[in-house]
């Protein structure tokens, strides 16, 4: 990516202002760390609110009487079960059972529908939906709005105090409390938070009322992704690609029993990998000591046969030791399995481990 | 008498009969963000320029540190085992990487001084 095509935020000089450093990610040129530093703002986040500019990633609205049954071929979900204002993780399947990427889908009506996608996929997605979208009566709006995400225990109160109740809304569930707002109950940091897409003047309002808060501070990128790390949550680009099933990601909590009997892309092969085991797994992986072991890095058993490979990895500033993700052979995959990371030739013992590393302290009710 | 020079690859040498102590400059280690982890060189290593001496590691990434001479260890920073962020709050000083017994003082003359290493950062 060339700096001509880099894409620019709608409130870069915003965090300009506030002393960002950035860097390109997922061809947006993103706030990577503000003044604090990575380590104080991955703390505050866990202990008061941070406030994140995620606006690289995409809002679609899906709209028509026959929206729900093209999300039901693209996604392995039953969209028209969905209650009005919940909210389901689920993903676009490729004829493979890959994940092409992974999504939230919130029902906002009859026959109106939020998707949320990521960046590094938003252009991929949307011709994906569009192309299937020809065959139903449904239109795919990619809608252009700043999105930001107001993670940690204070999150809610801080919003309240801008002047935005979010009164019942429970985790992974989204309304539209003003026009041209969406605001769900999810974020992507383990903790209680919320996401909400707005104009941008709006936007501009909005930030302004959070920071006055003192519980409310500029949250970069970096942070985000050690959290989301501790969290156990993926990354599409990382730990989830187009090779990768729902089965050996350990997502097939996403896909409702009645669904995998059903008919969507991918349906198939994901019956097929479900019948005979998926060879390899998604586990959670902690490093012994502090030497952090990164994405890429080769795993092996202890008689040196190859174990696997590390898709995530970095330190944890809240567990205050290494943490990462992988994926190893289906027979190692289990809680305890000790295994070993090679970091520049050195073999670095590393537990197989249940995610998350730190505890959702999601509010469900 | 200690004469402190800089390397454009944001590294700081202060020699003192014939030893350098190396570190890396405040400048680099705002550019890295919070360490979590350094690994130190051996004893007795012998390195020459452009040799990776130490790795650094911050929550987000591992950056290499070149021996920016050649010559020997004769000391790692143990303190940083346990407190990897002194090099963020004192990289000139207690944050220090290693000490080498230099084996060709002569390079030192195409390092930079201070105020040439100032500009070269603007």
């Amino acid at each position: 990516m060339t700096g001509e095509d880099t894409r620019h935020l709608p409130l870069e000089d915003l965090h300009q202002a506030a002393g960002a450093r950035f860097g390109a990610f997922a061809g947006w040129s993103m706030p990577l760390t503000y003044p604090p530093g990575v380590m104080k703002e991955h703390l505050h986040t866990r202990e008061h609110a941070g406030l994140f500019d995620i606006s690289h990633m995409k809002l679609f609205e899906v709209d028509g009487p026959g929206a729900a049954a093209l999300l039901n071929l693209a996604c392995p979900l039953d969209a028209g079960a969905l209650e009005i204002s919940q909210s389901k993780y689920t993903f676009f399947l490729n004829e493979a059972a890959g994940i092409i990427d992974d999504l939230i889908v919130t029902r906002l009506g009859d026959g109106r529908f939020m998707v949320v996608a990521n960046a590094g996929n938003a252009i991929e997605d949307e011709k994906h939906l569009r192309a299937l979208a020809t065959d139903f009566d449904a239109r795919v709006s990619p809608l252009d709005r700043v999105f930001l995400a107001i993670q940690g225990p204070d999150a809610w109160a801080a919003l309240a105090r801008a002047g935005i109740e979010t009164g019942s809304l429970l985790f992974m569930h989204g309304i539209e409390p003003r026009q041209n707002w969406f605001m769900s109950r999810s974020g992507y940091t383990g903790e209680d938070g919320f996401e909400v897409g707005l104009p941008e003047k709006d936007a501009r309002d909005l930030v302004s009322s959070l920071l006055k808060d003192e519980r409310v501070q500029w949250i970069g990128l970096a942070a985000r992704d050690s959290l989301r790390l501790e969290a156990g949550l993926c990354l599409h680009g990382q730990d989830l690609t187009p090779g990768i099933d729902p089965a050996s990601a350990g997502l097939m909590w996403a896909i409702p029993k009645e669904v995998r009997q059903g008919h969507f892309i991918g349906a198939d092969a994901l019956r097929s990998i479900l019948e005979r085991g998926p060879s390899q797994k998604r586990v959670g992986l902690k490093p012994d000591g502090r030497q952090p072991v990164r994405a890429g890095a080769a795993l092996v058993d202890a008689h040196g046969n190859p174990a696997g490979h590390v898709t995530s990895g970095g330190f944890g500033p809240s567990t205050g030791h290494p943490v990462a993700m992988g994926y190893v052979n289906a027979a190692l995959a289990k809680a305890g399995t000790k295994l070993f990371a090679d970091v520049r030739g050195t073999k670095v013992p590393i537990d197989v481990t249940s995610l998350p590393f730190t505890p959702h302290r999601y509010r469900k009710g | 008498m200690a004469k402190t020079y800089f390397t454009p690859d944001h590294e700081w040498l202060r020699v003192e009969g014939g030893v350098a102590t190396v570190g890396i400059t405040d400048y680099a280690q705002e550019q890295l963000g919070d360490l979590v982890f350094v690994e130190l060189p051996e004893i007795g290593r012998k390195l020459a320029k452009g040799d990776t001496a130490v790795v650094v590691e911050s929550v987000k990434a591992a950056s290499d540190v070149y021996a920016p001479v050649d010559g020997e260890i004769t000391e790692a920073n143990g303190s940083l085992s346990a407190d990897p962020s002194l090099v963020n709050s004192a990289a000139t000083g207690d944050g220090w990487l290693w000490k080498m017994k230099l084996s060709n003082e002569s390079q030192l003359d195409s390092l930079m001084d201070e105020a040439a290493y100032k500009a070269h950062i603007g």
